[in-house]
């Protein structure tokens, strides 16, 4: 009769949330969580430069920017502080015809960007990051007026319109050797 | 002491704990299952310039990373220089070697994904624009055209 009295001990399951929160205390502390971000860019094929070249003829629809190896920024032979580059190439973008001096149409209209070999990179990023920022705000206030959305809302097929209308040409000569 | 006596006699029952180690362990997995860990050692120092107009990098897979920046620690700088160095992998590289760190990458991938592999060029703030079109250099040379200038986002 005793047998039948012994049950089969109970495992203790107390520990259990202990371990488990070891574990998750572990992964929550090694876990980075972070999405990479950056500005997309595509390198002109090699041999493409020559079409570039040819288009200079055009001076009014080239835009220049040249980042010297001190850092100060020159667009259009004029030093101009970084804050209104983001102003000027817009207007240069969206000048549609009206000023002489400025582009004829936005997909005509060609950003040439230089830099020296001492530039650095925090400023050569944040001039990237202007460029692509009026860009942007053209895309956006023509999705504004053609849609009524935002140009990140649109869908596929409405975006790629936006996108004919203000193409990003931004051409990057070969740095400067110094 | 009559205080204590009146607890004993209630009859709230105590929250019962059972359940405790089914929902840590739900977390455990959510977190094992999201967690990346880091592969490569940086042996550059690596603080990204901020951005506002960036772009998300998806598909983490068809990723490849450059790291470029100065020896990071002061041993290193002593054995290597202040000078920028590129960083591929695991060790530090030559600009040269890019070309061969490209096909390895695409050896490793899928034919039909290749053309859609993406170099992301992780530079630190203080490397100069000279090593950087070095590097964008080899990588037109070695038709790897998508890049992506990784920086962090600010906040406007």
């Amino acid at each position: 009769m005793a047998r039948t009295n012994r049950s089969t001990p109970e495992i203790n399951a107390g520990s259990m949330a202990d371990i488990a929160f070891l574990l998750l205390i572990f992964f929550l502390v090694t876990t980075t969580m972070d999405v990479d971000t950056g500005i997309a860019r595509k390198l002109p094929v090699l041999d493409e430069e020559q079409e570039i070249e040819d288009m200079q003829g055009n001076d009014r629809n080239i835009y220049e920017v040249y980042v010297n190896n001190k850092d100060a920024l020159l667009v259009e032979e004029e030093e101009i502080e970084i804050e209104k580059l983001r102003q000027g190439a817009k207007e240069f973008l969206n000048n549609n015809g009206r000023n002489p001096k400025l582009s004829d149409t936005p997909d005509k209209a060609i950003i040439s960007l230089q830099n020296s070999r001492g530039t650095s990179y925090e400023m050569y990023i944040a001039v990237q990051n202007e460029l692509t920022a009026a860009y942007n705000e053209l895309r956006n206030e023509a999705a504004m007026i053609k849609y009524n959305l935002n140009y990140t809302e649109l869908p596929k097929d409405k975006k790629k319109i936006i996108r004919k209308m203000y193409p990003m040409k931004i051409s990057e000569a070969e740095p400067f050797k110094q | 002491m009559s205080k204590f006596k009146k607890n004993k006699n209630s009859k709230l029952a105590p929250i019962s704990t059972a359940s405790l180690p089914d929902i840590v362990f739900m977390l455990l997995f959510f977190f094992m299952v999201t967690t990346v860990m880091r592969e490569t050692e940086m042996l550059v120092e690596n603080i990204l310039p901020q951005a506002t107009e960036v772009q998300k990098l998806e598909r983490k897979s068809l990723v490849s990373y450059i790291y470029i920046g100065s020896p990071k620690g002061k041993n290193r700088k002593m054995k290597y220089g202040k000078d920028a160095k590129i960083q591929l992998n695991d060790s530090y590289s030559r600009v040269e070697d890019i070309q061969a760190f490209i096909i390895a990458e695409r050896e490793t991938r899928a034919e039909e994904e290749v053309p859609l592999l993406t170099t992301s060029i992780k530079a630190d703030v203080d490397v100069k624009m000279g090593i950087v079109s070095d590097v964008k250099q080899e990588l037109r040379k070695s038709q790897a055209y998508k890049i992506n200038y990784s920086t962090r986002k600010e906040n406007k």
